[in-house]
């Protein structure tokens, strides 16, 4: 019998969340607001599911229907994309040690 | 682009976001992880680009759409004070949250685009997975936005309470997933779009009982459904780096909001459904103002930690609002250039999100290995000369050890009554968010420096 690709996502979905827990709880305390920043900017790989929304079928014309919901979503991933890359940039660019 | 081989680029994306967030297990190491997430994001977008292979006008207003969107991004990170920090995470949560919602809408409504069937007979697995990923990210929106108005002062930071609240949002819970299962039945696009209303409003009533204190857990719940809400749409789009980074995601925000939980002894549940410290706020005002205080001025403050040899700084929520860091830090150099020993101690809930205090220092210029945790350093307060209590109120009250009949009994807190003395900078002897009377404003060995947090520390500075 065939194994349904799904239990190949579901396995994958699942290792991946034991991979998050190990690698978060050995993100130093002092680091939690940048984890939180750049996991939101992660998350906004989401954008790839707009652009394929945005870009389907656009023969007749490109606005139309579901096409908008992908438009839309591109901005407001985007946003959070270079938002959050860029916050998480400078937070961490003021983590300085001591001088010596 | 053939299917498997975008797959693969996909797979080392997922990785490298597994690096960016591994990074951050030391600040040495994080700038470079940091990379590690754009270009696992950079290789993403891109890769998605050549397998759908439309290059004609619709790939133009993606490109400009992609750019607005990021230079309203990029405009916004640059702007943003480090004091606003908490709003700014919430807000970018909602936008994933909408996001998700509305490329589940597109799945819903172009299921050919996604390979998910047609529309009206959608396959019965991609149906489940996209409208959970719109249910979750939908709670994610509102609950989102409801966050940032309450930590944007827009909204009042008390709790939201009214009769049969759990009931109502229990309720809403059933109805979301009888609706799915309804959905999967008939196809119907109507029921599509009542999940996604429902959950809005689920969205808003989850939060609005949650306390402006209890804001650290709230933002770490929804970073936590924002990841939720994108692997959702991940298996809808069979897409591996997008299951990889919802499992991520969803996973960190879980842990944090356990970290905070914990930080606060209390349980998940008893914070979700809100409502601390409204009660026993009136309760015993008569006995309190009875209690002798004693009460200091800047050259006071100033002459004590002069002569101390060790003093350990304990920043919260009230440094953040008055933005004293920066006075902070020129106080701390002024004690360092009279031989002092300076260290600060973080509480996990102090400030309005996970990091909060620690991000603000380091903005203030404050090295990191001058920042501890409470249990690096709480054992260090019995050998420490002054403790500088700047802003927090509830993490330094012994009564968390002491009284079982506290509501905070069994919080962990800084032992800040272990020192020689306490400089307590306040502005008055109100009690904090828990409703409840610090202990610590009576001792013998505090002093009580009652001001704005900025301006005390500034005055201080000048009699150094």
């Amino acid at each position: 019998m065939e194994i349904d690709p799904f239990i190949f996502r579901l396995s994958i979905f699942i290792l991946s969340i034991f991979v998050g827990y190990y690698v978060v709880w050995s993100v130093t305390p002092s680091l939690h607001t940048p984890l939180m920043s750049v996991t939101n900017a992660i998350s906004s790989v989401i954008i790839v599911g707009a652009i394929i929304a945005a870009l389907a079928d656009t023969s007749s014309s490109v606005f139309q229907g579901s096409n908008i919901f992908g438009f839309l979503a591109i901005i407001l991933a985007a946003v959070n994309i270079f938002g959050g890359f860029l916050v998480t940039q400078r937070m961490l660019q003021m983590y300085k040690k001591k001088k010596k | 682009m053939s299917a498997n081989l975008s797959a693969l680029f996909y797979l080392i994306s997922g990785i490298l976001f597994i690096l960016a967030l591994r990074g951050l297990s030391s600040p040495e190491t994080s700038r470079q992880g940091n990379y590690f997430g754009i270009a696992g994001m950079t290789i993403s977008i891109i890769v998605t680009f050549l397998s759908v292979g439309n290059f004609g006008p619709g790939f133009i207003y993606v490109i400009v759409f992609l750019l607005i969107g990021g230079s309203i991004g990029a405009f916004i990170a640059f702007r943003i004070p480090m004091t606003a920090m908490p709003e700014l995470v919430a807000g970018f949560h909602s936008l994933v949250g909408l996001a998700a919602v509305f490329v589940a809408i597109s799945a819903f409504l172009k299921p050919g685009a996604f390979n998910l069937g047609d529309l009206g007979n959608i396959k019965l697995a991609s149906l489940i997975e996209m409208s959970l990923g719109a249910a979750i990210g939908a709670i994610t929106f509102s609950g989102s936005i409801i966050a940032f108005l309450k930590l944007r002062g827009i909204m009042s930071g008390s709790p939201i309470t009214f009769k049969g609240q759990h009931i109502i949002n229990l309720l809403l819970g059933v109805a979301i997933i009888f609706l799915i299962y309804y959905l999967c039945r008939s196809q119907s696009s109507n029921i599509f779009w009542s999940v996604i209303f429902i959950s809005f409003i689920l969205g808003v009533l989850l939060i609005i009982p949650i306390g402006g204190a209890d804001m650290p857990v709230v933002i770490s719940m929804l970073n936590s459904y924002s990841g939720w809400a994108a692997a959702g749409i991940g298996f809808t789009l069979e897409n591996t780096a997008l299951i990889i980074t919802g499992a991520l995601v969803g996973s960190s925000g879980a842990i944090l909001s356990y970290i905070m939980c914990k930080g606060m002894n209390r349980s998940f549940f008893n914070v979700i459904l809100g409502g601390w410290g409204a009660t026993d706020q009136t309760s015993n005002k008569e006995d309190k103002e009875q209690k002798p205080v004693k009460n200091g001025n800047a050259d006071d403050a100033a002459f004590l930690m002069k002569n101390a040899s060790s003093v350990i700084i304990v920043p919260g929520y009230g440094m953040a609002v008055a933005q004293a860091q920066h006075a902070l830090r020129e106080m701390v150099d002024a004690l360092k250039k009279n031989g002092v020993k300076v260290s600060y101690a973080i509480h996990p809930v102090a400030g309005r999100m996970p990091g909060h205090m620690n991000v603000l220092l380091a903005e203030a210029n404050v090295p990191y290995d001058e920042v501890f945790e409470l249990e690096e350093i709480n054992n260090d307060f019995a050998n420490c000369d002054v403790a500088y209590v700047i802003g927090a109120n509830d993490v330094t009250n012994p009564v968390a050890k002491s009284d079982p009949q506290s509501p905070i009994y069994g919080m962990p807190v800084l032992d800040v009554e272990k020192s020689k003395s306490v400089l307590f900078v306040k502005r008055s002897l109100s009690p904090g968010y828990a409703g409840i009377d610090n202990d610590l404003f009576y001792r013998d060995n505090t002093l009580m420096l009652f001001a704005d947090a900025k301006k005390m520390t500034e005055e201080i500075v000048k009699s150094l």
